[in-house]
């Protein structure tokens, strides 16, 4: 009788040890540009956790345009956390599948966007169209490719950069920046669905003289093979604050128990450590201190907020990208 | 076989499991908008526009394929050459290829700085990023539903009747128009229904060629994605159950025409 206690309790101890050195998993839903970003991020995170906790954690990415990957989350992908290229992207999880909370931005600091992004143009070596700032990408003849705004987080934030730009120039107005805008679709022949096809057709297929392109985009094409032979980035005079926020997913980290390690994954985002890989990636970092010191590759433009110049992104989303919306109305290629 | 009963009871399980469920899911969404609603999301010119092309792209796409695709069969079942089983072997592969892989390498070959796309560039053509891009990706992947549907059948063909109508005094020409067509016709009519189907569903090739500006060269499958990204579920369904009922209708029709053809056989 005792030996079968003994065994039983050998057995409970044994696995109760193996019970804390779990192995857990996560599951990261992000947009298309952060393959590179995630994949250093996750390495330095799972080694960490390691170390204060003793566990093993496997961080599981998936990647696809920002809208496609809300859209995914909100029909059912077992998301753990979110990390996307939008706020909007993840306001629409919380209205339409209440899988957190709808305050869910004021949970981290700065609006729960670790790091920040913005728009540059990328323009082919020499730079033979003499392209400086906005207005020069509306010159007869140039041709400029971007995504369609519809499909692609990147592209919404090209295109509220272009109007943030003619609406708050000397003499601007609404009606000025909408004239903008539209001049401007008038000069892109190619609408591919996502970032990565649009920087594929200008880079690979030799299509348009100007890529409205992440900033960090811009820099991997320029860090690829031959990348800095053929291209260059120019910076125009302001641009847009693009903020790619992060959240986790209430819902789900409660079912499969995983919210204090979600939630450590997201706050490492913020630390020293992180905020010097995501510089490295070409994401702006948070931390005053790691972006001095790459300061060198984020130069110091005038970037305006989607709060100030379009009220947010609700607001932002419903004037212009809403079905019959602003860019419905402008977009009238052919003519 | 099991008998009719059984079979015919398996028979309608299986499609109602496989294909009308999910129609019947697809054609209840649209509803929500109530008909006007409906008609008028149907009716948008960016829609028919899109639908325009879908259509018509499909349709060219399929009519080349059932010339050219007649000949690669004929060629393939009546003469014996070298590397033949190789050809054979290449016909598959559009159905094999992932599609993106097709659009990417079509676009890669076509654009302007591609190697066919370079010298037409200079001859003044634009294939890439033109609605004429969007035929070049569905003469592609159509190809082989015409070379696979004939094929058989044009092994099984008697040589005896064309034999008869040369002895009888008839041209070649006259051979194949009155004696050879008129065999393969409705296998013909089949091959060309199903590579025009699957032109119309088409999305992963078309995207990366097709240059995808709205009223220009956006295709209906792209718009549906488009409305699927607004959260506009119903929206989506109601261009989705306007291509049902469009392919459905031309489906249906050639399937008349082909009996048409057989019985005055």
């Amino acid at each position: 009788m005792k030996k079968i206690i003994a065994t039983t309790l050998a057995c409970a101890l044994l696995t109760s040890a193996t019970a804390q050195a779990a192995n857990v998993t996560l599951l990261n839903v992000s947009y298309d540009p952060t393959r590179e970003l995630y994949k250093n991020i996750n390495g330095a995170f799972a080694a960490q956790w390691k170390q204060k906790t003793g566990d093993n954690v496997t961080i599981n990415m998936s990647h696809n345009g920002s809208g496609a990957q809300s859209r995914a989350i909100i029909d059912g992908l077992d998301a753990d956390v979110a990390t996307l290229a939008l706020a909007y992207d993840i306001d629409a999880i919380a209205d339409r599948a209440k899988l957190l909370p709808k305050d869910w931005q004021k949970r981290l600091p700065q609006g729960s966007t670790p790091y920040t992004s913005t728009i540059v143009f990328l323009v082919r070596k020499g730079n033979p169209w003499k392209v400086k700032d906005w207005p020069d990408l509306v010159k007869p003849g140039i041709h400029v490719v971007t995504p369609n705004p519809k499909t692609s987080g990147g592209a919404r934030w090209s295109y509220l950069a272009a109007w943030a730009y003619a609406e708050k120039a000397p003499g601007g107005n609404k009606d000025k920046a909408k004239a903008f805008v539209a001049n401007l679709y008038k000069h892109v022949p190619v609408l591919d669905t996502g970032a990565r096809g649009a920087t594929t057709t200008f880079a690979q297929r030799g299509i348009g003289d100007v890529l409205l392109s992440w900033e960090n985009e811009a820099h991997l094409a320029l860090e690829e093979a031959g990348g800095a032979d053929k291209f260059q980035i120019v910076y125009p005079s302001n641009s847009i604050l693009a903020e790619p926020p992060v959240a986790l997913i209430d819902k789900n980290v409660g079912r499969h128990g995983t919210r204090k390690v979600a939630e450590a994954y997201l706050q490492f985002l913020y630390t020293k450590d992180a905020q010097e890989i995501e510089a490295k990636n070409f994401y702006r970092p948070r931390d005053q201190g790691v972006l001095k010191a790459h300061g060198a590759d984020f130069p110091n433009i005038p970037l305006y907020t989607i709060d100030d110049v379009f009220g947010g992104w609700t607001k932002a989303q419903q004037v212009h990208f809403a079905d019959g919306g602003v860019f419905d109305q402008i977009y009238k290629p052919g003519q | 076989m099991p008998g009719f009963g059984f079979s015919l009871g398996f028979t309608l399980f299986y499609l109602s499991a496989i294909v009308l469920i999910p129609l019947a899911a697809l054609i209840i969404r649209p509803w929500e908008l109530g008909w006007s609603g409906f008609w008028t999301e149907i009716t948008q010119p960016r829609v028919l526009a899109a639908l325009k092309l879908s259509f018509g792209a499909s349709a060219i796409a399929a009519s080349i394929n059932s010339v050219f695709g007649f000949i690669v069969a004929w060629v393939l079942v009546r003469y014996r050459f070298p590397g033949k089983r190789l050809i054979d072997a290449l016909v598959d592969l559009p159905f094999a290829l992932p599609t993106a892989v097709a659009g990417i390498a079509l676009s890669a070959l076509y654009a302007n700085n591609g190697w066919i796309g370079g010298p037409l560039e200079k001859a003044g053509i634009k294939i890439a990023y033109t609605p004429y891009g969007v035929m070049v990706a569905l003469v592609f992947i159509g190809m082989p539903f015409v070379v696979r549907t004939l094929q058989p059948v044009l092994a099984d063909l008697h040589r005896d009747s064309e034999e008869a109508s040369a002895t009888l005094g008839a041209t070649r020409f006259q051979t194949f128009r009155r004696v050879i067509l008129p065999m393969l016709a409705p296998t013909l009519l089949t091959g060309t229904a199903m590579a025009f189907a699957r032109a119309v569903g088409e999305y992963g090739s078309v995207i990366f060629i097709a240059g995808n500006l709205p009223m220009v060269s956006e295709i209906t499958p792209l718009l549906i994605i488009i409305k699927l990204q607004e959260y506009d579920y119903a929206g989506a369904a109601a261009i989705g159950v306007v291509m049902l009922m469009v392919s459905f209708i031309f489906l249906l029709a050639l399937n008349a025409l082909q009996a048409w053809v057989s019985s005055r056989r």
